[in-house]
């Protein structure tokens, strides 16, 4: 038997209501398959399983808020059967975080049940629907004939609890989730900060031309550039990749750069680019516009929230000439790019104007020093010299 | 397309089956000098003769018998029972001989016989010609039953029955001869399907020979009220189109089954077993079922009116299923 749990989808996240499951019990699960959704206070999020197996029981009601790391679902491994499953299931499960009270807080009042004899009428759609949609039919009225319970009254339910599950303001939500991230942040990171000045006449002029042989909607943005620039620098300096945990820096084996999206309605959420590093500029190009779009529109998954190694933010034209970010815990560091514009600038001894943008390092000096901060700068700047190899 | 009575165009179809294949006659009561007990076949003794158009003793066991004798022989009869109240003489004779043969010679015989016989009540016959046996027949392997309810399956209907190699009963229900109806000139007559008179999704509405055009009417009375019925014309009682109907209740969630015959033991009950068997879970409200009373239909034109299925009773049934 094994069990799912509630991720954490960030450092943000202590807590998470359960919109959706997206599978059925009974139904078998592939590793980073999409199987619930979860609305942390940012966002509802696609939860992905990492364990393979058959989805057995699922323990946690839409609706109910459970702290991270509740088992909301067991599954059976492969070659387990529902009566060994059965015998398991009759020894006392361990509790991480007493969820099983959590939930009896949480969840929708318990129905009284129907008196005795008498079985609440609920036609045979409305219950097999209710089934799927794990809905307690005896906690709804009916309006079919003589009061039974319809499939309309059903969906209607569903959909009244989906809509209330959702937290009504959710600006508020996000500003309490991250000032709770950003304090966390701030009491315990010693941050450091370094800034370099990068000349992008090059980067600046190479994309000019890459972008004259693409389609408009496969051009290329300059951010795209720095962010695998930064995934480049980063294999130099591996110290600032990577999460501070449990006293100790461990160092991540891909680069996953949380990109802050600025949302709609204030606010800003961080998701991961996945293994920047290794991919080229145009499926990267691809990957970040489609991130945009989904984190925007409240469909990101839950290896999305979790993985990023470094952040990386980016003013662009409406910023400021340079930008100090505080960094997302567990990460150990953040990049921040400012506007890019042209001023003055010497080069070979000589005064001219060329495009220049400011890159910053907020770093935590219990994993790196300023040392290797600078490094990763110098490093960073080079790359962009040599916009060709990136 | 051209518009007919319902009464026209099973006339037409009985011409053309007489023009088109020399093995083909009609016989039965009254059915020659007479012109048909619903006027059907007048005006064909004068053109076919009476070789092939032949009026009969009054001996349903005796003149179905001699169909049967006659398809063995290689001939294409076309026997008309005026009433089936009176078929019941010929019961042994269908059921033990016609549905049984090709069973019984171990597949040497078939009897390609087609037996027309009115049905249903409505036009104040009383009870020994007024009732609706179609159950009773659809009940027996080995014979096909057909009911057309339009006037378009009035002419269409016969050739395909014809040529089936086994007997075929064909129901004409008397309130339907004198209906109108747009025929159009190509004929789309199988004998296989149930058709979707009218679509919908709140509520399907089965029916099939002469209460279809009350269900109609009923099924406008309900749009009227923003209810969309959907009418199931079952068109063919044996083989029963199980695949038509589940689909129609699998998208409405509720059905109401329309049948003039008795309730005990009827087509309505078989159609809301075969539902329940293959789309209970998608059900939204029980079954129903707008039938006949149970008692001989009456003479008195209120009483019979009252026995028999009308819209106001199907309007009726279809709202209490959807509870509004």
């Amino acid at each position: 038997m094994l069990e799912f749990k509630l991720p954490s989808l960030g450092a943000d996240m202590d807590e998470g209501k359960l919109l959706e499951w997206r599978v059925k019990p009974g139904e078998a699960v592939k590793r980073g398959q999409v199987v619930a959704v979860v609305d942390t206070s940012k966002a509802a999020v696609d939860v992905e399983i990492w364990q393979e197996g058959t989805i057995f029981e699922q323990l946690v009601a839409i609706g109910a808020t459970v702290p991270v790391g509740t088992v909301l679902a067991t599954l059976l491994e492969p070659g387990e059967d529902a009566e060994t499953a059965a015998r398991h299931a009759a020894t006392p499960k361990p509790t991480p975080e007493s969820p099983v009270q959590a939930v009896a807080v949480s969840a929708p009042p318990a129905p009284s049940p129907p008196p005795p004899g008498q079985r609440k009428a609920v036609s045979p759609a409305a219950r097999a629907r209710a089934r799927e949609l794990d809905i307690d039919v005896d906690a709804i009225d009916g309006t079919g004939p003589h009061g039974a319970i319809t499939l309309d009254d059903v969906v209607r339910t569903s959909a009244q609890r989906v809509a209330a599950a959702v937290p009504a303001d959710r600006a508020t939500e996000m500003r309490k989730a991250i000032g709770a991230a950003m304090s966390r942040s701030k009491r315990e990171i010693p941050h450091y900060y370094l800034a370099e000045t990068i000349p992008m006449a090059r980067a600046a002029a190479w994309l000019a031309s890459a972008n004259e042989q693409r389609p408009i909607t496969a051009r290329l943005l300059m951010g795209v550039l720095q962010l695998k620039a930064v995934a480049q620098a980063l294999a130099q300096v591996p110290e600032l990749n990577g999460f501070w945990r449990d006293n100790a820096f461990q160092a991540a084996e891909g680069v996953h750069i949380g990109v802050a999206i600025a949302m709609r309605r204030g606010g800003l959420i961080a998701p991961a680019l996945h293994d920047v590093a290794t991919k080229s500029l145009d499926q990267l190009m691809r990957e970040l516009t489609d991130l945009v779009t989904r984190a925007r529109a409240g469909s990101l998954r839950s290896s999305e929230m979790s993985d990023p190694t470094i952040t990386v933010t980016n003013l662009g034209e409406q910023g400021t000439e340079s930008v100090f970010g505080v960094i997302y815990p567990p990460q150990v560091a953040l990049v921040g790019f400012g506007r890019m514009d042209t001023r003055p600038w010497i080069e070979n001894g000589l005064p001219c104007a060329v495009p220049l943008v400011t890159a910053s390092l907020a770093a935590d000096h219990r994993a790196s020093d300023g040392h290797s901060g600078a490094r990763f700068l110098i490093e960073l700047r080079e790359r962009l010299q040599h916009p060709e190899e990136l | 397309m051209t518009s007919m009575t319902y009464r026209d165009a099973m006339r037409a179809a009985i011409h053309a089956a007489l023009e088109s294949d020399p093995r083909v006659f009609l016989m039965g009561e009254d059915v020659g000098r007479y012109g048909g007990t619903y006027a059907v076949s007048k005006g064909l003794l004068e053109e076919f003769g009476p070789q092939r158009v032949r009026d009969t003793p009054l001996s349903e066991l005796g003149f179905v018998g001699a169909g049967i004798g006659a398809a063995l022989g290689g001939m294409r009869p076309i026997v008309e029972v005026m009433t089936v109240n009176f078929s019941l003489l010929a019961l042994d004779q269908i059921v033990n001989t016609a549905a049984l043969y090709h069973h019984m010679s171990g597949g040497q015989f078939s009897v390609p016989l087609v037996i027309r016989m009115a049905t249903g009540a409505g036009r104040q016959l009383a009870a020994q010609h007024s009732h609706s046996f179609e159950n009773w027949y659809a009940h027996i392997p080995g014979i096909k039953v057909l009911a057309p309810a339009t006037v378009q399956d009035a002419r269409d209907m016969l050739a395909p029955a014809l040529a089936d190699p086994d007997p075929v009963i064909i129901f004409e229900h008397v309130q339907l001869y004198n209906t109108e109806g747009e025929v159009s000139a190509e004929a789309h007559g199988d004998i296989c399907t149930a058709a979707v008179r009218r679509s919908g999704s709140a509520v399907s509405l089965i029916t099939y020979g002469g209460s279809l055009p009350k269900v109609l009417a009923a099924a406008d009375r309900l749009a009227r009220d923003g209810i969309e019925a959907e009418v199931i014309d079952l068109r063919v009682l044996r083989p029963l189109d199980t695949a038509t109907i589940v689909a129609s209740v699998r998208k409405c969630r509720r059905a109401v089954i329309i049948d003039e015959g008795w309730r005990t033991g009827s087509l309505a009950a078989e159609i809301m077993a075969r539902i329940v068997e293959e789309a209970f879970y998608d059900l939204d409200a029980p079954l129903a079922r707008v039938c006949s009373a149970e008692v001989p239909i009456p003479y008195a034109r209120h009483l019979e009116a009252a026995a028999l299925p009308q819209p106001e009773g199907i309007v009726a049934a279809a709202r209490a299923v959807l509870g509004r």
